[in-house]
């Protein structure tokens, strides 16, 4: 497995690099994990890529390098102390660095050589992909720059690519591997693909990162699969709108990051009140207020699982990885439907941001939810009493009855009242949506040993670096590991927990905030208390390597 | 002959003499006027006495959010551009509260009516100043006066290239009637600003006072002049002109989007995953 860095300012192509790699890898038939750390700021500052890569796809990052693509001198001064003793950096002949792996070549006059200054980076990477073994071809490169530049110049980046390649000779055999014909995408193409598999309709939202990219690479797509995005004034209007199109029958979706989740607290108790079917998907930076626009953090828990005053049923989902986000986010609109409820997606900039190879993704495999049908036997009423609590939906246009929505407590019909007894019987037939769906829960899943002695407990993207960890630690003859990741946050799981909490010595969680906001949840829900803690909130995640030697260092 | 619908009203719970009733009458008038199926209409309101006027007559209904009325009416347009949208809200929620989405839905230009009960003062709440409060009206909050400059809805309509823009009167439910006709048979974004008297709080601009300071514009008035509808739409004094100060046929939003410019429902669709499969294999 290596690790590959490219660091540069913004604007100096990290981007196009980074992804015409990660497919000049995919094609040598390696598996791929790209994670971005980026400033939050267009132009300048210190941003780069880490790509790791091999005949598996990675679980997580490494901190330690193989190699360094350096686009400036900054990245040589930050990154260099990473860099493995038989690893190599890259950079530009100006360069000061003395140290021996900085491998210096005039990617900057051979760019401008061939026409364009600004291809000094493809030089640079074709020196790189020979150290690594990366094949490389005309042939091949051509299609790869032409996902990720203009027609004009594509032709210059193959030729620099080629000219960086034959610059230096080769120092490792060619790559392999089956990984040649799977998906390559980011957390937030998973997703937008799982919510167009599952029939979404309508996408209202407004920009904000990490969730950006799930509103443009919906709009990309909006026209070719037939649904309407909309890019709403503010994230109330967003919430808002996704609510009247799920009302009006058409499958709804909006997306933002914790700061506009805060405006559509209000919308979100309305979508309970209203049992109007709603996925929200928010996508963590750190909090509070701005925090770090661009960085990752799991500190939302607590605050979408009580969002909103008043009391009513919702259902939060963490995504783990890229094939989690495809699937669960289908499920998502499944379970919204079902119950009539709203569905949160928990996911973050981690997640949301890095690319990776995965197996081919079934949208056949998808069901597109259907309303509860109404059986026009005698009078439609919205908030039908049921023994399950969910009533039939009808939808404006149809004759057999009146669609209604209420924010105010309401009676069947739907109109305003204030008695006591209706009052406590709604109350009574939305909470009770909750206890059925507690029978639709998925259980975290059980990584490692079935006797551990230390059970690692997480949630989310922490799933591939808590993998990482326990194979790392299951490998030496310390005490047997294993983990639970969460998925299904709330309501919470609590079978297997409960189990493998029994067996365990001793419980740590392994979070990405400050207060260990999932523990907080399990002891207040179930009572069990973990015995140490994992948690890092500098806006950097955890890679398998940190939680092996924390859990070594700190926790036994 | 087709059948002719009839909309049933139901009791309300507004104060005897409220503006609303005329509002409720002219509604009622020109649906029926219109001879639209109630199934295929649909009346979204926020917060406050203006928006329970979909609990009062029979059709679909939306009662959502303070201010939040035109967002999910805009979207129920959009999914299912078959139905007749049609808000009925207040000046609060309209423009005070909703103040961004009102702004912005002018320019976004779908297919709905937007039919604000301008009372000038908030209701519901017992009496506070409201956007259109008139300055120096005394309320329990505004002490010494309404200090604020008053929000002009029609002026902000027609500056954001609002292509229909009216105002009518409770007490005048047939001229008013008309005017909800011209604005739900608009293709676009339509605002009917309507002056509704307060029995209980605004003891300032009662029935009589509009009653004696309104006059209907009559055909003398070029509705396809933007000017001239500017010029009216700044007249608040001894005078204040009632009637469509301006009407444009402007490309609306369904026309403009591929997705529903045939006249594609969104609503009760499937997504096919044929070509959900094939833009996948794309990203391999």
């Amino acid at each position: 497995m290596y690790n590959l860095l490219i660091g540069g300012a913004a604007g100096q192509g990290i981007d196009t690099i980074t992804g015409a790699l990660e497919r000049f890898i995919k094609h040598a038939g390696c598996g791929v994990l790209t994670v971005r750390d980026l400033m939050s700021r267009v132009r300048g500052g210190h941003n780069f890529s880490l790509l790791r890569f091999g005949a598996e796809t990675p679980l997580s990052h490494d901190e330690r390098l193989d190699g360094i693509i350096a686009l400036n001198e900054e990245t040589l001064e930050f990154h260099l102390k990473n860099l493995n003793e038989n690893g190599f950096a890259v950079a530009d002949s100006a360069s000061q660095s003395q140290d021996p792996r900085v491998i210096k070549l005039d990617l900057l006059d051979i760019a401008k050589n061939l026409g364009n200054q600004r291809a000094s980076g493809s030089v640079a990477l074709g020196a790189a992909m020979k150290l690594l073994g990366v094949p490389f071809t005309r042939e091949a490169a051509g299609p790869v720059f032409a996902r990720h530049l203009r027609e004009e110049l594509v032709a210059v980046n193959v030729s620099a690519v080629e000219a960086g390649y034959e610059a230096v000779s080769q120092q490792r055999k060619p790559l392999t591997g089956l990984h040649a014909d799977d998906l390559l995408l980011s957390g937030a193409q998973a997703l937008s693909f799982g919510a167009m598999a599952a029939g979404l309709q309508f996408y209202s939202a407004y920009p904000m990162s990490p969730s950006t990219t799930i509103l443009e690479t919906l709009a990309q797509h909006a026209r070719e699969v037939g649904f309407m995005v909309e890019q709403a004034e503010d994230e109330i209007a967003a919430i808002n709108m996704a609510l009247g199109a799920s009302y009006a029958g058409a499958r709804a979706m909006t997306g933002t990051s914790g700061g506009g989740f805060s405006l559509m607290v209000e919308a979100l108790g309305f979508a309970g009140m209203g049992e109007i079917p709603l996925v929200a998907v928010v996508a963590m930076r750190p909090g509070p207020a701005t925090g770090l626009p661009t960085r990752t953090e799991q500190s939302d828990l607590k605050f979408v699982i009580s969002a909103a005053q008043g009391e009513f049923p919702r259902m939060v989902i963490a995504l783990r990885s890229h094939e989690d986000a495809f699937y669960q986010t289908a499920r998502a609109f499944e379970l919204a439907e079902k119950y009539q409820i709203p569905v949160i997606l928990l996911t973050d900039q981690y997640l949301q941001d890095a690319t990776a190879t995965l197996p081919m993704l079934n949208p056949y495999a998808v069901k597109q939810a259907k309303p509860e049908p109404f059986d026009g036997k005698g009078d439609y009423a919205r908030y039908r009493f049921t023994k399950s609590g969910v009533s039939p939906r009808v939808f404006p246009g149809d004759k057999r009855g009146f669609a209604a929505v209420d924010s105010d407590e309401h009676d069947e019909l739907g109109a305003i009242i204030e008695d006591a007894e209706t009052r406590v019987r709604m109350m009574d037939k939305r909470m009770g949506k909750l206890e059925l769906l507690k029978k639709d829960l998925r259980e975290p899943e059980h990584i490692g040993d079935r006797e551990p002695d230390i059970l690692l407990i997480a949630w989310g993207s922490m799933d591939g670096p808590v993998k990482e960890a326990v194979r790392l630690l299951n490998e030496g003859e310390g005490p047997r590991v294993a983990a639970l990741v969460f998925g299904d946050v709330w309501p919470l799981p609590e079978h297997s927990l409960r189990k493998y909490a029994g067996h365990a010595k001793k419980l740590i969680n392994v979070e990405q905030n400050y207060t260990g906001q999932l523990a907080l949840v399990i002891k207040e829900q179930t009572g069990i208390s973990m015995d140490f803690s994992i948690l890092k909130y500098d806006g950097r995640q955890l890679t398998g390597q940190q939680i092996a030697d924390r859990v070594k260092k700190e926790g036994q | 002959m087709s059948l002719q619908h009839i909309y049933q009203t139901y009791e309300t719970a507004w104060c005897p003499g409220c503006g609303n009733f005329g509002i409720l009458k002219a509604l009622k008038m020109a649906l029926e006027g219109l001879n639209l199926d109630p199934h295929g209409v649909v009346i979204l309101g926020g917060i406050g006495q203006a928006p329970k006027t979909p609990q009062y007559i029979e059709c679909n209904s939306f009662c959502g959010l303070h201010g939040r009325a035109v967002p999910p009416a805009v979207a129920v347009k959009i999914a299912n551009q078959q139905l007749k949208v049609i808000i009925h809200t207040g000046d609060g929620d309209s423009y005070g509260e909703g103040g961004n989405h009102f702004i912005h839905n002018i320019r976004r230009n779908v297919d709905i009516a937007h039919f604000v009960h301008d009372n000038q003062l908030y209701a519901l709440t017992k009496g506070q100043a409201s956007p259109t409060t008139m300055e120096g009206m005394v309320t329990p909050v505004q002490v010494e006066g309404s200090q604020s400059i008053p929000f002009n809805p029609l002026l902000v309509a027609l500056g954001t290239g609002a292509g229909f823009v009216a105002r009518g009167f409770s007490g005048r439910p047939e001229h008013l009637a008309e005017l909800m006709k011209r604005a739900i048979n608009y293709k676009g974004y339509a605002l009917v600003d309507i002056f509704q008297n307060c029995v209980t709080f605004n003891k300032l601009n009662t029935y009589a006072w509009y009653n004696s300071h309104v006059y209907e514009l009559d055909g003398s008035h070029d509705t396809s002049d933007l000017d001239a509808a500017m010029k009216l739409a700044g007249e608040f004094g001894e005078q204040i002109p009632i009637g469509v100060l301006y009407e444009k046929p402007l490309a609306d939003y369904h026309s403009k989007r591929a997705q529903l410019k045939e006249g594609q429902v969104l609503a009760g669709r499937d997504n096919d995953p044929e070509v959900i499969d094939r833009l996948l294999r794309q990203m391999v």
